[in-house]
Formats: structure tokens, sequence, C-alpha cells
């Protein structure tokens, strides 16, 4: 039998939970002894002019080595010209700056953009001194009015770089002026939400080491995948092949660690400008100063339709706040935009989307990027439009869901949907849920005027995933002449479980036991080729490469063992429970994988593969969450959470649910907890987390979760993403919830993070309306 | 000034700043790199460690306020035979970790809750564990790790 669909705990725990795992900071390579530690002179203000650095207090400190600053730079290769910049492009696709008059320093030249702009680079001997010198470099800034939130940018009465003369770098989505689309609705409903901006929080932040020695650089980084950053990183003025960078355990990434960011490129410009390993882990304040951020948009949203709860018409206009730099421009809402009709059969829909600077951290991807806010944004649209119609939210869904026969499907908005059963997956919540029963509970609750009122939140969602399906993803596969297989796979593990799971698929394909088979990522040595983990792509791509590199190495052993067997190659089998190669009708005689590899050259069968998908993939599914609102104190108790996430066959339902588990908790967080904040000024309110909320065990219920697998054609492994479906169901489900249950209140719509303090100002707005 | 702790069984004599965090003592003089440093502002609890049994975030412990007592980290909890400690175990059979990093404290903390409390219900579990932040299991198996190995009954 398969253990493909088995429950399998996983090979990397005992490692991690005897010793703990091998972070940045727990390196002990020789390359490292004597490394500087290097602390970041941040700059305190939101924008400003830098006028002076005067770094000489810092220097006389012991164990102070340099001060570094944007004028120490003169061995980095000049930045690339500025190309002329069109606000229509199309949206840059991937983690890639603007350019031009939007481009962003290493180290600030003369001007700061927000606070926790890398200003000085303070390289000591030990951390408490680089803490100390850090404070005595002193800068001097002269201030600028500063540009904190969506309505300053647009407002342009402070240019964040005036060279582009605008605030505004991206504009793109389709035209959205045709009001005729509204035309013969009974029922238009129009409003704006906020969907906030909030920290991507990997409980292990940025962290970065370097050593240059005889012209090689060698990285260690935290990062999502070694080879994307390897080419970011020859920034320093070195071709790839003069740079390894290695991925150990990474603590989280979320989307905040695809690739590096400029700090990482610093300390490597360091390390080689020294001539000495420097090393820097960032605390959380740094972290949530100057890690990138997510979502950040503001949206104004207009739905119309037939009074019997068919939507006939859906707008969409997204403005997203992407920071102080365009580190992935217009990427993010053009997601928004494509997936902003969710799993609805919509005649008509139009979305736009603008992107604007403004002195916040920039703005990347987290987990879901885009699409959790075009899933947020609907699945409210769609209940203010229930309510307005006086149906029940469940109904009018069902109403305008996309039909299982009408896959594959393309949505005005252009995604080729590939499959989806949504009804089947609302059914299976709804009933896991007892719907009824719920809705029941609710009437007796509002009809006795209880103070804890109780709300049922529906969300069916439909996401995109693997994007970028086209560059695939690597995979190498070594078969030794003991018997042992080594994977290596360009993908990049950091928490998921790539190597319990490619493991099975080997031992699945090749008969290989798991513990006979190592599996390494994250080192670009021995791995130069390779896409890395992000947007749900590693078990369909990654996954599906390392199952075709197996077979590879299948159809070479065959080869092999036809040859020792002095048998036809079609005769020759692998019996995959037991990993022996027989001939047809000779049960007798066996050959074991160390037998055959051994016969192959120098001892290795080896295949070298890359797959590729056609096009991304498209799960679904339906969350129901039941939430507790007390009316008086305008408390949320978050009481139930239903999820049927539906991305296919399941290779390891221990990973699924942890995926699904995780993904629901960071929705759930969003919905009700977390918020970046920024005072007037651009000051940052939640730089530790003694302030920003992170969710807590004591905030969440336990998940209940149903299962469904609607298979993709687009992977020998039917698969698709799971990383993000849990995030993208779960902020529109825990959001619609805490409204329902004070909608009878009068409150039609509170925006996110669900607080005390919100909702209570929510109910007590509603009843002076009313 | 010179401080002696007892680390996971060992005695560990070393001279340190006086402002030295008990969490760069385990990690920088005593080379113990499981506990790991998360927040600097004792919310995470992913420097979590016994400090003469009990659970303290060791961020905001100095190394010389543990001086003459004795330490606990991950690294100390398994049996010198290389057994994992029931909770350890519960970890593993129940997926309670995913990335890894807040993994040695969230054990710590569990383990100084199932002393303080040997059969603690769900709740108990979830408000105990209000310190310890975790961003990638949702705290959903972790809290079913804790309440199997409180069934497995952890000091039997």
């Amino acid at each position: 039998m398969s253990i493909l669909g088995t429950r399998v705990i996983r090979t990397e725990d005992p490692r991690l939970l005897t010793v703990g795992g091998v972070y940045v900071d727990d390196l002990r390579e020789p390359e490292l002894d004597g490394a500087a530690r290097a602390t970041f002179v941040r700059s305190t203000v939101a924008h400003a002019l830098i006028t002076g650095i005067d770094a000489s207090a810092a220097l006389e400190q012991p164990g102070v080595i340099a001060v570094l600053t944007v004028a120490d730079m003169d061995d980095m290769p000049p930045p690339p010209p500025a190309g002329e910049f069109d606000p229509d492009a199309p949206a840059v696709e991937g983690p890639l700056p603007l350019g031009g008059p939007w481009s962003e320093p290493l180290l600030a030249v003369d001007r700061v953009r927000f606070v926790g702009e890398p200003v000085a680079i303070v390289l000591t001997d030990s951390t408490y001194q680089g803490e100390d010198a850090a404070e005595l470099v002193s800068v001097d800034y002269a201030p600028l009015p500063a540009v904190p939130s969506i309505a300053a940018a647009l407002a342009a009465g402070s240019l964040l770089f005036p060279d582009a003369g605008t605030n505004v770098c991206q504009k793109g989505g389709h035209d959205t002026s045709d009001e005729a689309i509204f035309d013969g609705c009974d029922i238009v409903v129009e409003g704006d939400i906020v969907n906030q901006r909030v920290a991507c929080l990997p409980m292990e932040g940025r962290s970065t080491a370097a050593a240059f020695r005889d012209g090689k650089l060698t990285v260690w980084t935290s990062t999502q995948n070694a080879q994307l950053s390897r080419l970011i990183l020859t920034a320093v003025g070195l071709p790839p092949d003069a740079i390894r960078v290695v991925a150990p355990d990474v603590g989280g990434g979320f989307g905040a660690k695809i690739g590096v960011d400029r700090e990482s490129i610093l300390i490597a410009w360091a390390a080689k400008h020294i001539g000495r390993p420097v090393r820097w882990v960032e605390t959380r304040n740094e972290n949530l100063l100057a890690m990138t951020q997510g979502r950040a948009q503001e949206l104004h949203i207009k739905i119309g339709g037939s009074r019997d709860g068919h939507i006939k018409a859906y707008r969409l206009n997204v403005i997203q706040d992407t920071g102080a730099y365009a580190r992935m421009s217009g990427f993010l809402p053009s997601l928004t935009v494509l997936m902003a009709p969710g799993v609805y059969d919509i005649p008509a829909v139009q979305a736009d989307y603008k992107v604007v600077v403004t002195d916040g951290t920039p703005i990347s991807a987290y987990r879901g990027a885009g699409r959790p806010e075009a899933a947020a944004t609907i699945e409210r649209a769609v209940d203010w439009f229930a309510a307005e119609a006086g149906l029940d939210p469940a109904q009018v869904r069902k109403l305008n869901f996309i039909r299982p026969e009408q896959f594959p499907f393309v949505t005005k908005t252009g995604a080729p949907y590939d499959s989806g059963e949504y009804e089947a997956a609302l059914d299976k919540v709804l009933a896991k849920a007892g719907y009824t029963e719920l809705r029941a509970e609710q009437r007796r609750r509002r009809e006795a005027g209880e103070v804890r009122q109780l709300g049922i939140g529906l969300a069916s969602y439909v996401e995109v995933t693997a994007g970028d399906a086209g560059a695939g993803e690597t995979c190498k596969i070594d078969v030794h002449a003991d018997g042992t297989a080594t994977v290596y796979t360009g993908s990049s593990a950091h928490g998921q479980g790539h190597h319990t799971a490619f493991a099975m698929l080997v031992q699945a394909e090749l008969g290989i036991p798991m513990d006979k088979v190592e599996v390494i990522h994250g080192d670009t040595d021995l791995i130069p080729d390779g896409v890395g983990t992000y947007a749900s792509r590693s078990l369909q791509l990654g996954g599906s490469a390392v199952q075709k590199a197996a077979i590879e190495v299948r159809d070479e052993a065959a080869r092999q063992a036809a040859s020792l067997f002095e048998a036809a190659e079609a005769d020759v089998v692998l019996d995959a429970d037991s990993g022996l190669w027989q001939v047809r009708g000779d049960p007798d005689k066996s050959l074991t994988w160390a037998q055959v590899a051994s016969q192959a050259e120098g001892g290795t069968l080896t295949a070298n593969v890359r797959f590729t998908q056609a096009m991304p993939t498209f799960p679904f599914g339906a969350q129901l969450s039941v939430a507790e609102v007390d009316t008086e104190t305008g408390k949320v108790t978050l009481l139930r959470h239903v999820s049927c996430d539906d991305a296919g066959p399941v290779l390891n339902p221990v990973l699924l649910e942890g995926q699904r588990h995780g993904g629901i908790a960071q929705g759930a967080a969003q919905a009700l907890v977390e918020e970046v904040l920024y005072d007037a000024d651009g000051n940052p309110l939640t730089s530790t987390l003694a302030d920003y909320g992170a969710i807590t065990a004591a905030e969440l219920p336990s998940f209940e979760l149903v299962t469904s697998e609607t298979p993709t054609t687009l992977n020998p492994l039917g698969v698709k993403g799971i990383g993000e479906a849990g995030t993208i169901g779960a902020t529109p489900a825990v959001q619609n919830a805490v409204i329902d249950a004070v909608s009878h209140l009068g409150v039609r719509h509170i925006d996110m993070p669900l607080t005390p303090e919100r909702v209570w100002t929510a109910i007590q707005s509603a009843g002076l309306r009313q | 000034m010179k401080v002696e702790l007892t680390v996971n069984g060992k005695e560990i004599t070393a001279d340190v700043e006086d402002r030295m965090l008990l969490v760069h003592f385990l990690r920088d003089v005593a080379d113990l790199t499981a506990t790991n440093i998360g927040c600097e502002t004792t919310s995470c609890g992913a420097c979590t460690v016994l400090l003469d049994g009990e659970s303290v975030k060791s961020c905001t412990v100095l190394a010389a306020q543990a001086d003459g007592r004795s330490v606990t980290t991950l690294e100390g909890l398994a049996s010198d035979a290389g057994q994992m400690h029931p909770v350890q175990q519960a970890f593993h059979e129940e997926h309670g970790l995913q990335c890894g990093y807040c993994t040695p404290g969230m054990v710590m903390a569990i383990v100084s809750l199932l002393k303080e409390n040997p059969s603690p219900t769900e709740a108990e579990v979830r408000a105990g564990l209000e310190g310890n932040i975790c961003r990638c299991t949702g705290y959903h198996n972790i809290v079913k790790a804790a309440l199997s190995a409180a069934a497995a009954g952890v000091d039997r």
C-alpha cells in the first residue's frame, strides 16, 4: 500500500524537539568565527532630510570596529540607471522594486521615508556593545511633513519622491466608470471598507550572517528561497557563482522572507568591505519597524442585484498603501483585482487599483498576498447584499456560485479557475456546524434580549496558488550505492514539513524507506537552480518535481537492473512496497537498490529535473465561524470555527491540517486583534509585542475541519496549494460572524480588527441612529 | 561579575557583564542554543526555561539573578538515554510544531503548566499558554499535545 495519503508524523521533529533548530543566530560554522555583530542605526522620524551623521562618539566606544554609512559604499557597483516611469504600466510580477524615481536605496542617502529605515551600520565585537554604540551615532534630521495614510498620500501635500511628482506609483485593472452595469438592479449597496495593515511576525525575525574569503561570499540568511536571495545579493558587485547562499533552519516566513531585504544585502557588503565575517539578528522592535508588512488596502465596493438574491454587478476600487517603498508595486492589488468576484458567477464585474506610497513600513507578501483582501471584500459585499434583500446569506451564496459543470471557468476579471465544488463545500460546513440550530439559538438570544448575542459568519472562497506555475521547481535525486537516496529540492522549508512530504513521495515511487531518504534544500552550492517556497507552491511544483525525478531515476535503474538480470528492460519491475527489483514471472530473483545503484556509473543513479505547470491552481473552500459578542462591553469570543478547505488529494493529512490550523489562526488574528498603527506624524505605535496584539491560544477555539478533495489535472499529484487557504477563508468568516451577532441592533459593518472598543462603538452609534 | 549556575545538571561558572541576560548566558556562555529570543519584552515566551523548576522568560531575567540556581532548558529534558520527555513526545505525535522557533519555550511552558496542574482542561491549557506565541500552528495541535501529555501522565 502506498504511503501517500496516510498520517505520517514528521521526520523534522526529533531534532527540533531535543536540541532545537539551527537558525542563523545558532550557527557555529568555523567561517563565522570572530564574526562582528551588526546593529543598524535606523531613522527615528517618518520623513526628513538627513543633514549630517556624526559617528565620532560611537567610534570611541569599546569594541566598535566601524560605523558604516552610505559614504562608505564607494566599493558598490552603481545602481541601475533610472528608467522611464509609466504609472499605467502593467504590474511588476514578483518582489521587484519599481526603480526609476521610486528606487529604494540600501542605506538612506539624503532622505528617510519611514521610521526604521536603515541609516548606518555599527559593527562591534559583541551585541551589547553594538546597542550602546548605535545610541551614540548622531543623525541630524530636517523634518518634512509626514505622509502617514492613504488619504495623506492622495492629498499630495507632501511628496515622498519629489522627482516622481506624485505619491501614486502605479495604477491598473479595468475601467470602472460604466454605471450602466447597475441598471436594472433592484438592490444596490455601496460602501468603504479597510483591510488593515498587519505584521507578518514570523517568530524568528530577519537574520543574516556573511563571510567573504578568497573571492567567495557565503551568506547564511533566514529566507524562503536561497536562489532568489543569491540573485538579489549580486547587488554587492559579485557574479552569482561567487556567492553561496545557505538557508539554515528558518523560523517562519509567511511571505516576508521571500528573497532578502536591503539589510541582508548590507550585511553581505559589510563583511566584504571590512574583511571580517558579520552577523545580524534583528530585534523584535526592528522586526516590527522594518520587516515588510501585509494587507494595507482601502476598498470601495458597489454590489447590485435582484430582490430574489441574484447578484448582477460588482465593482471594486482598491487603493494599496505600499509603504515607503514599492517593493511589490502593483502586484498585490493586481491579485486582489484578479480574484475580486470570488466564487460567484457575476455577469458584470469591474475592478481597478492604484498604489500609493506612505511613510509606513514597506508592504509586501503576507500569507495570501492580495487574495485575502479580495475574499474579505466580496464576502462582506455578499453579506451586505443578502441583508438588504432580507435573505439568508447562505442562500444568497448558493444562488450565485459558479456551478461544478461550468469549469473550467474564466471570471470577468480573467482568472481561469480549474475546478471547484463551491456549494458542496458550503453544505459541508453548514451541516458540520449545525447551521439551522445555530440560527435558532441566535433567534432565541435576540428575542430574549440577552447581553451575549450570537453571530454566525460565512465565507466561501477561491484563491490562486502557484501563481508563477510556469517557473516550476527543480529536483535532483541521487540513489547511492548503499541504497539510500538524497533529494535536492529548489523548494525551501520553513516549517511546512517538506522533508517528510518529499521523502514520502520518494518512498511511494521507489520503495526506498523514508528513513533512507535525505532531503536537502536551501544551499546554492548544492542546488544552484531553484525557485523556493511562497504562493502555496511547494507540493504542487516542488512535490511534482520530486515525483518526476523519482520516476526518471526509476527508469534509469530499470535499464541497469535489466543489464544485471540479463533480461529485457520491459520485463524488469520494481516492487514499490519492498523496494526490490525483479524480473516478471521470476519471483526468486531480486536486486536491491544498492545493487542496482552500484552498477551505475560512479555508483550513483541520478535524475535532475524541473517540473513546470501550465497554469496556477485555484483551491477553494468554505468556512463558518461562530462568535459571541457581549453587547455591553463589545468583547468578542470566538466560540467555534468550522472549515472545509479543498486543495485536492491529500499527501499527508497531518501536514495538511497543520497548514489549515495555522492559516485559520492568522486569518482570525487579522479579523479580531492585529493592526499596525501610526500616529499623525508617521510614528509607529505598535513596534513591540507589548503593543502589537499577536493572537494567542487564549483567544482561539480548537478548529473543526471538514475534508473535501477535488483534484486538479494540472499536475500528476492532482494537488493544489494549502498554505494560505485557511487565512483567506477565516478573515471574512470571523468578521462576518461578529457583525452578524450585532446586525439586529442596526450594525451594518465594522472594520477590522474587531476590538471591544470598535464593536462597542458600532453598537452605540447604531443605537443613536435608530 | 562572577556567576555560578547549574544548567541541565552541569555547573557553569563564568565572569559576565552585570547586565547579561539569562538567555544570553545560556546561548553564548553555556552554548545551548535551543532557547530562542522572540521579543525582548516578555511577550512571546520563546525564551521560556525553568529556573529552580519554575518557568521564567529568560530574556527578562539577569544571569546574576540566576546565580547559584538551577536552570533547565529544552536540551535538558530528554533522558540520558535519549528518550524524549512525554511533552516532547506529545509534540511530535500531535504535530505540535512547524518551524520550531517557539517550540523550546512552548515545551518548557507546558512542562511547567502540567507540573502545576497535571490534569488541565482545554480552557486551562489555553489560558496557561497565553504568554507563548506561536505563528505557525494556530495553537490547535499544541493544545492537543499538552492535553495528550497530561493524559499520558507526565510525571509517571
